[in-house]
């Protein structure tokens, strides 16, 4: 559907974007994911014809893009300004492209009214543009977009203006509404969990660079690197020595865990040399005093950092150098555990995840 | 909240009350002066409307009123087509030369008014530049004699007098136009001309607005570019205001010609104001 091969973008001897190669299917729920300034706007402004490439190329649906200008290409665009214009209402706000479409006055009405249901602003269609909440205007940018009907549907941080009530609830109708149309949805995001609950297929940027694309489980679960490991979530990284392949393993001996194998995916080279064993911190379980576990390691609780549903220990673990984050659930008390006691931790064998670098 | 209004009134107390006086103080007198009657040395101050009987009913007055809003609205608009090109062209293409460019429009401002004028008198008189080099390119074989002293020649000055204070509020107006709502309408399939018409124009019509009354308002009233390069062709209402405030001696026709001239002139300036945003309202 769309293809990247071997994008670049420099401003000056700044690299903004290097060696972009990615491939998204139609009909593709897929995010851009990454830190403030690792290149994720510009990549979706080359997309959309807003910006063009220093080097490389991008088709659309098998027609090249080069020369192609923004008012030409089968994509749309969520502005992350949302760019409302002001001095039209809401209707005529999502009207505004029809006009190259050439309908007829009650096509155009229908499907503006369409669209204005899709987003549930029916009934607001007479209201200013420059009196709305950020909500009303993130909606009015969907629909103005939807109504095209492109091919491709551009999203740049499209839910960051709102609040985290209102962000959840979006998250969830605009994956709903991608199923509904079918379209292929293009997302930019530096929210691990927006990219994760909405996505199909999630890349990860660094430093105009493509660290790794997978779908959110996999990419949660086996980032390839230390720094997507990072980015996505908690992620205790252990002191390991003497890594070595082992037939089908990758085995090391981790202080205060003992001897841990690690089962190497697929025929992914893995040098023992660079490669790093972490461990989630969900899966470090805190043992009640009776509980006895396979495999436990024990250590002392440096402090603690609640956040509601679950609170964040820091437990120093013998052998291990940094301190290790472990999660403990509700049920170990209003006050939880307290810092300073020794606790058990228990773990599965499978849980620890291996990252190439 | 309420003393806070208070100071802010004390704050600005003396300049507004010296604004007052030197606005309100004027317009009372010549309100009052088109009420009387100019009896040859002394006025006479019985209440009459015969000086405005002659202000709208004598042609010569009526001609000339109607060929200064004439002049007014040419120029203005005149103006405002040749400013705009040149605010956007700094806004948009300024780059970081956009603080200089903005300087170099005010440098004519640097000599005074009446050399500005008498310039132009170089450039369009018999012997001047532009019938000099039109001779010498053998465009013409005789100087062109209407260049000069003509209502043509008013115009001319006129719209480069008031051209960077055209320039400038519409100037405003592009640099505070969102440029990614451009973006957002070249995404909804819209092409450069369409962009313009439905989004920066519309957007930027109040620095237009501005620019139109900025220029028409003062030039409708203006006596001195008439004089110098307007010839006989060229009088205007204000200069025969200035006929009867001085040479005349009626004060009182003089006032009453001035206070018709400032209701039309606001009357027109509303119109014009109304007409730009019925031509919005159709432009969406
Ligand atoms: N027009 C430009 N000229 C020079 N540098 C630019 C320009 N546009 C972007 N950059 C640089 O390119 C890098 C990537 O910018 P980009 O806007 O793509 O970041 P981003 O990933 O979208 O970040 P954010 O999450 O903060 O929006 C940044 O370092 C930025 O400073
Ligand atoms: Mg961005």
């Amino acid at each position: 559907m769309i293809n990247i091969s071997n994008v670049g973008r420099r401003y000056g001897t700044f690299v903004a974007l290097e060696d972009i190669d990615l491939q998204i299917k139609a009909g593709e729920f897929f995010s851009l994911l990454g830190p403030s300034g690792c290149g994720k706007t510009t990549l979706l402004r080359l997309i959309g014809g807003f910006d063009v490439p220093s080097s490389g190329s991008i088709s659309i649906d098998g027609a090249p893009m080069s020369g192609v200008p923004a008012n030409h290409r089968p994509t749309n665009m969520v502005f992350q300004s949302y760019a409302i214009f002001p001095h039209l209402n809401v209707a005529e706000n999502v009207a505004f492209g029809l006009n190259i479409l050439n309908l007829t006055k009650a096509e155009k009405q229908a499907r503006v009214d369409e669209a204005l249901s899709r987003v549930r602003l029916v009934g607001l269609g007479s209201r200013m543009g420059s009196q709305l909440s950020g909500g009303q205007r993130q909606r009015v940018a969907l629909a103005r977009a939807l109504v095209m009907k492109p091919k491709v549907l551009l999203l740049d941080e499209p839910l960051s203006a709102l609040d985290k009530k209102l962000r959840e609830e979006m998250q969830v109708e605009l994956r709903q509404l991608q199923q509904d149309i079918g379209i292929t949805f293009v997302l930019v995001t530096h929210d691990q969990y927006e990219a994760l609950a909405m996505s199909d297929r999630i890349a990860v940027m660094f430093d105009g660079k493509i660290a790794q694309i997978a779908k959110p489980q996999e990419i949660y679960q086996n980032p390839t690197s230390r720094r997507v490991a990072d980015f996505l979530g908690g992620m205790n990284f252990l002191e390991t020595a003497n890594m070595r392949l082992l037939g089908e393993n990758v085995v090391a001996d981790v202080a205060g865990f003992g001897t841990i194998a690690n089962k190497r995916r697929g025929d992914e080279m893995i040098d023992p040399a660079k490669a790093t064993l972490g461990i989630r911190p969900e899966r470090l379980r805190i043992q009640w005093e009776d509980e006895k576990a396979k495999n436990e390691i024990s250590g002392k609780v440096l402090s603690r950092h609640y956040f509601g549903e679950v609170t964040n220990l820091v437990v120093q673990v013998e052998g291990q150098p940094r301190p290790l984050s472990v999660v403990e659930t509700n049920d170990f008390g209003a006050d939880g555990i307290p810092v300073g006691s020794l606790v058990r931790i228990a773990y599965d064998e499978d849980a620890f995840v291996l990252m190439k670098e | 909240m309420r003393s806070e209004a208070t100071r802010g009134w004390l704050v600005i107390s003396a300049p507004l009350l010296y604004a007052l006086l030197l606005l309100i103080g004027p317009i009372i007198v010549i309100l009052a002066n088109s009420f009387w009657t100019q009896d040859y040395l002394t006025i006479d101050r019985t209440f009459t409307l015969d000086n405005y009987r002659a202000a709208l009913g004598e042609p010569i007055y009526r001609d000339l009123l109607f060929r200064s809003l004439k002049v007014s609205a040419i120029v203005s608009v005149v103006t405002v087509i040749l400013a705009y090109p040149v605010a956007y062209f700094i806004s948009f293409h300024g780059g970081r030369a956009k603080g200089l460019w903005i300087f170099i429009i005010t440098v004519p401002f640097w000599t005074g008014y009446l050399l500005r004028i008498l310039s132009w008198k170089v450039i369009l008189g018999y012997k001047g530049v532009l019938n000099s080099a039109l001779l010498g390119l053998g465009v013409i074989s005789e100087p062109l004699e209407t260049l000069l002293y003509s209502l043509n020649a008013v115009i001319i000055t006129l719209a480069h007098s008031w051209a960077a204070f055209a320039i400038l509020p519409i100037y405003v107006s592009l640099e505070k136009l969102d440029r990614t709502l451009l973006e957002a309408a070249a995404d909804l399939g819209q092409g450069p001309i369409r962009q313009f018409l439905r989004v920066t124009l519309p957007l930027t019509l109040p620095g237009v607005i501005a620019a139109l009354l900025i220029v028409m308002i003062p030039t409708v009233g203006d006596y001195v570019t008439p004089k110098l390069v307007g010839g006989k062709d060229g009088v205007m209402i204000a200069n025969a205001i200035q006929v009867q405030f001085g040479k005349a001696s009626n004060w009182p026709l003089g006032a009453a010609l001035a206070v018709t001239t400032m209701i039309i002139v606001s009357m027109s300036a509303a119109l014009m104001v109304l007409a730009l945003q019925l031509f919005r309202r159709l432009m969406k």
